[in-house]
């Protein structure tokens, strides 16, 4: 099995722990003394997202974690997972609800997101930063009614439910903040990609 | 040009009136050379063909001592592989000091005169390794045995050393020299490196080995420097053989100063390392050496 030796630690660094793959988020080199160096790492566990911290001392290893990062499309829903599409090789993967997390809501079919597998099967997907979706239902609002710190709820192509200003009608196309769920802009309808 | 060019340059001079104050002669020794001063946990760059660059300037200091130099110090650049972080680059400054007739006591003196007059800092606080290991442990660092170590530690590391230089760095260091600098004495005699041995009164081997921390830096180690050739060689030796134990080769001995120290012999005094880009990241408030160190942000 491939290794990692400490002089090779960095952050963005993929490893394994006892078959769990982490990634090396923060490295502090520390020499105290006379003594040997010590790596003082954050790791986070790329399954449950959480975070430790591990100090490593000069010369161990850590296990080489077979993670791969690329482009996939999403397809489809099926059932209680998600179908993505490796864009370059057509290779498809599922996920679980709980894989994808809140950002299910803003799932639209073929958009791109960053798939990550460990051992070629899926562990996590990352949305675009923002997504354009539809609006399908806006209630109108009261004439007169024009403050912009006031939103009323919209319901989106996707079945999402969030906030959004007053002047915003049914069937506008808006720009959406994939990390916090909230509205951005009011746009035109994106281009068909080839 | 940053402001910490000049504050840099002022700070040079405050050391070097300090020493001249003092009648010690500013040396200039050389960069590269075919044999070094082997320890277990630093790595020299190597120049093919030549040697090494220099990790420090410790043993061409000492072959001027042993020729009848007097008290010395020269500021001067220092290389160490693979060494990155806030506190480490692979190229640093040091500031190095010897004096004759200096023994522990007067060493830690000099060290503390120079804190409080270059640096301006307060009279340094001086503690034992071990009280400072029982004042933030509750337990005697030299009596305490290994599995405890290992316990407190959370590591099963065999090694007694490398266990309590892992709790020094994680639970002793960050309280120390957070008023006053703090300077450490009396390391355990297996982390001598070049330092003499003495007994202390509870009839434990020590060091005379000492470190000034301040603000929970790192920032300048000591000895009354060992003379003796015999042993110098035997603890060389016994550092190359953890080198080639850990996977790294072993390195040239310095054949040329353990002959002068045999012949005419290095005369007693005390010796102090300090790292000058340490003592100016705490003096203009910076988060790590490279922020101060003039043209490091390429190579950042």
């Amino acid at each position: 099995m491939a290794s990692y030796n400490t002089s090779d630690f960095r952050k963005g660094l993929k490893v394994q722990i006892d078959g769990t793959p982490f990634s090396i988020i923060e490295m502090t080199f520390r020499k105290p003394g006379k003594g040997a160096a010590l790596y003082e790492c954050k790791l986070r566990n790329l399954l449950r997202n959480t975070i430790v911290d591990r100090t490593y001392r000069a010369g161990q290893t850590l296990e080489v974690a077979d993670v791969t990062e690329f482009t996939a499309q999403y397809l489809y829903r099926q059932s209680d997972s998600f179908v993505f599409m490796n864009n370059d090789d057509y290779e498809q993967y599922e996920l679980s609800e709980d894989q994808v997390g809140n950002f299910a809501r803003f799932l639209k079919e073929g958009m791109d997101c960053q798939l990550m597998t460990f051992n070629d099967l899926p562990i996590a997907v990352t949305p675009p930063k923002h997504v354009v979706l539809q609006v399908e239902v806006a209630e109108p609002t009261a004439k007169g009614n024009t403050a912009t710190n006031v939103q009323k709820p919209v319901k989106l192509e996707t079945g999402a439910e969030i906030g959004a200003p007053p002047f915003i009608n049914s069937g506008d196309w808006i720009r959406v903040d994939t990390r916090t769920g909230e509205y951005i802009e009011r746009t035109t309808e994106p281009e068909e990609k080839s | 040009m940053s402001t910490d060019s000049r504050a840099s340059a002022e700070l040079l001079e405050r050391v070097r009136g300090f020493f001249a104050a003092r009648q010690f002669l500013e040396v200039s020794t050389p960069l590269i050379d075919a044999e070094m001063i082997p320890e277990a946990h630093i790595d020299p760059f190597e120049v093919p063909g030549l040697g090494y660059l220099r990790p420090s300037p410790e043993m061409h200091l000492k072959r001027l001592l042993c020729a009848g130099s007097g008290a010395i110090f020269e500021i001067g650049r220092c290389f160490r592989a693979g060494e990155r972080g806030n506190l480490h680059q692979p190229e640093f400054t040091m500031v190095e000091w010897y004096r004759p007739g200096d023994d522990m006591r007067a060493g830690i003196e000099l060290l503390d005169q120079l804190m409080q007059e270059v640096a301006g800092s307060p009279p340094a606080k001086k503690t034992s390794y071990a009280e400072a290991f029982e004042q933030t442990l509750g337990w005697n660092p030299h009596t305490w045995p290994l599995e405890r170590l290992q316990q407190v530690a959370g590591e099963s590391i065999a090694d007694r050393d490398e266990l309590l230089n892992v709790l020094l760095a994680k639970q002793v260091e960050p309280t120390l020299g957070s008023g006053p600098p703090e300077i450490l004495y009396h390391y355990p005699a297996s982390q001598s490196a070049l330092a003499t041995t003495t007994f202390h009164k509870t009839g434990i081997e020590v060091a005379e080995r000492f470190e000034l921390y301040w603000k929970g830096v790192e920032l300048a180690n000591g000895y009354h420097e060992l003379t003796d050739a015999g042993e110098l060689r035997r603890r060389l030796v016994t550092a190359n053989h953890q080198r080639v134990a850990g996977g790294r080769p072993a390195l040239p001995l310095p054949e040329k100063l353990l002959a002068a120290m045999d012949n005419p012999g290095l005369p007693s005094c005390a010796g102090v390392a300090l790292g000058f880009d340490r003592l100016l990241m705490l003096s203009v408030g910076a988060d790590s050496i490279g922020q101060v160190m003039e043209g490091n942000n390429a190579r950042r």
